[in-house]
């Protein structure tokens, strides 16, 4: 951002203000996850700079807290529960997400805001209130403290993202193109998989990482409907830093960051090839 | 079996095959209505014979766009019934039509590139890769894009893009093909440009064409018949020169090409002429075509260049002489297009070809103009 040359002096000084302010904001946003990555190689049980760290003397790192974490079955049982349910009800809450997009944003359906309003709530309603009312009825089912139960809250909690997404790429949707693909010979079956689909792919696989990562860190739910056995990983941390205080939660809170950052430069490698693809495309 | 029965019986064979050919898609009475109460088209009924290019020409929201949706089958008519090839298709889904469709907007799949739009209509015929190979390399070549295969749609011109929604409309040999406004979103070069390559290719291939358009000079230059829509009833069906020299109601008239309208009434009418006493009082002698009986309301419609000033030579067939005062003279080039008052329609156009021995006009000067009752039309009020 260049200043131009009839800037006052004023302005000058507004500007490298500006400049110091928008790094605060940026430090305060993620000043707290970046001091988490240093310090999981913390060769000390604390959860601060030993004085060698801060000399940066090798003997004050360590890899302690991954080797703990990769040996400990609580840790891996864990981290096995929360990929299971995550990847189960991200593919159950996709699904069912992209049809029930497809659907509402079909001319010919009736009462479509209301539905729109019903799909998104588990998104409004707050969760403790969703978990409970899960609790409740999922024991009188029996599935309570089980896998399904929990992949099956988690797949409410992922449709709403799922179902906005995917709308907000049908909307830009030129409709016309199922017409084109219908006079060219095309069945409504190979319309949708040779044309729809691919069009709105960038959408159902953004709103899929979402859910994802909703699954992913959710608490709550899981602390209603879980058993021992379906412990997933925010349970587990949850736990470890009340039970045990073990900087071993660092090294995860670090390696999670880094599967964040992976989905995300994931999410917005997608954005520029849709963007590309859809370049001049008709609108 | 002698000769002459032989021939006998192939003039049979011709004549069934000619009825077919007749009435190689067809409307019967449809009637269309979106909410059930008012109809976008009224009983539309149309023959369109094997090979022949037929626009549908209207302003926008008069029904011309719905008739060629129920023939594509993305919309069903709420009344009447359409024939392909002698079968009815209203029950017919579209991809079970084989009737290949141009679209305004192109509609081209941005997601594959040309040579797979292209091969697409025949990969659902299930065609072999070969085949497949040979006939997108024929259709691109027909539309000149024959190096562009493997580029993207985003990547082509709208002249372009244009060229490959027509080869792929056209590449799975469709009985029919329907174009909707297909010209609209190019210039005028590229527009004039497209109009040509499309009736080469019409030529070319002799299918079956209907072409939806707004654009009476698109329609003009393009089309074998023209059905020209207003509020959801063709107004006349005919030939572009008919429906320029002799159209039979004001609104046809008015809507193709220029056109001087006069008001006034019915005074006596013998035969193919009639007295028509204007609104400004002058009488005027015309041709009846659609006007009411001795008494009627009646628009006479008269085309600018069959009007001529009074002391130019042809003033012979003249039956109508008034005299005129020039309010405005446009220079067009080849020609001068001069706004006169005449009779008290100050919006009377007169063009007069740039030319040795025509008198050049200017505002404010007097001419007498005049014309022949057989150029004046006495249409619908």
């Amino acid at each position: 951002m260049a200043i131009p040359s009839y800037a006052t002096r004023g302005e000058r000084i507004w500007h490298y203000v500006f400049l110091g302010l928008c790094a605060l904001i940026f430090l305060f946003l993620v000043g707290p996850l970046l001091i988490i990555i240093p310090l999981s190689f913390n060769a000390q049980p604390y959860f601060t700079f030993s004085q060698e760290m801060l000399t940066l003397d090798p003997a004050g790192y360590s890899l302690r807290w991954y080797e703990d974490f990769f040996t400990s079955s609580a840790w891996l049982n864990a981290i096995k529960n929360s990929f299971i349910v995550g990847i189960a009800s991200t593919f159950l809450a996709t699904i069912l997400g992209t049809v029930a997009a497809l659907g509402l944003s079909s001319r010919h359906m009736p009462a479509r805001s209301a539905i729109m309003a019903l799909l998104i709530s588990p998104m409004i309603v707050p969760l403790i209130i969703s978990a409970a009312a899960m609790f409740f009825f999922f024991s009188k089912v029996n599935l309570a403290q089980t896998y399904l139960g929990v992949v099956l809250a988690h797949t409410v909690l992922g449709i709403p993202f799922v179902v906005i997404t995917v709308t907000a790429t049908l909307s830009s949707f030129d409709t016309t193109l199922i017409r084109a693909a219908h006079s060219l010979g095309a069945n409504p079956t190979r319309t949708f998989f040779k044309v729809v689909l691919p069009l709105v792919t960038p959408g159902v696989v953004s709103g899929a990482l979402f859910a994802f990562i909703t699954s992913f860190d959710e608490v709550v739910v899981v602390l209603f409907l879980a058993g021992p056995e379906q412990r997933t990983m925010p349970i587990q941390m949850w736990s470890g830093i009340r039970e045990q205080i073990s900087p071993t939660i660092l090294a995860v809170a670090t390696l999670l960051v880094l599967l964040s950052m992976l989905l995300l430069t994931t999410l917005e490698l997608l954005r520029r090839r849709s963007e590309r693809l859809r370049g001049i495309s008709p609108g | 079996m002698n000769e002459s029965l032989q021939r006998e019986k192939q003039d049979d064979a011709g004549e069934a095959t000619a009825v077919a050919d007749a009435c190689f898609a067809r409307f019967i009475d449809v009637q269309k209505s979106y909410d059930g109460v008012e109809l976008v088209v009224k009983g539309f009924n149309l023959d369109v014979r094997r090979g022949e290019f037929v626009t549908l020409l209207g302003p926008s929201g008069s029904g011309k766009t719905t008739c060629l949706m129920m023939m594509a089958g993305f919309e069903t008519p709420t009344h009447g019934q359409i024939l392909l090839q002698g079968e009815p298709i209203n029950d017919l889904p579209p991809h079970k039509r084989g009737i290949g469709m141009v679209f305004q907007n192109y509609a081209l799949f941005p997601h594959m590139s040309v040579a797979e739009n292209l091969a697409f209509p025949l990969q659902v015929r299930h065609l072999s890769r070969d085949e497949i190979k040979r006939k997108v390399a024929k259709a691109l070549a027909m539309v000149r894009l024959e190096d562009f295969g493997d580029r993207r749609p985003a990547q082509l011109s709208g002249g372009q893009q244009q060229r490959v929604a027509l080869a792929r409309a056209l590449v799975f040999e469709p009985k029919l093909v329907l174009m909707d406004e297909p010209l609209g979103a190019l210039d005028k070069n590229l527009r004039e440009e497209m109009q040509y390559e499309i009736k080469r290719i019409h030529a070319e291939l002799g299918v079956t064409m209907i072409y939806v358009t707004h654009d009476q000079t698109e329609a003009l230059t393009m089309s074998d018949r023209i059905a020209v829509f207003n509020d959801g009833v063709v107004q006349q069906l005919a030939s572009p020169e008919t429906l320029y020299e002799a159209p039979e109601n004001a609104f046809v008239a008015n809507f193709i090409g220029e056109n001087n309208r006069l008001h006034g009434e019915v005074i006596e009418s013998i035969g193919d002429r009639c007295e028509v006493r204007l609104d400004s009082g002058e009488t005027v002698a015309a041709r009846p075509v659609a006007a009411g009986g001795i008494g009627a309301r009646t628009t006479l419609s008269l085309r600018p260049e069959r009007v001529g000033i009074v002391g130019e030579g042809d003033e012979a067939s003249f039956d109508n002489h008034f005299q005129a005062e020039v309010k405005e003279v446009i220079y067009l080039g080849d020609h001068l297009r001069t706004r006169l008052e005449v009779c008290g329609n100050d919006e009377f156009i007169i063009k007069t070809p740039n030319a040795k021995g025509f008198p050049s006009l200017r505002p404010g000067q007097t001419v007498e103009v005049g014309w022949s009752s057989r150029d004046c039309r006495a249409l619908d009020a």
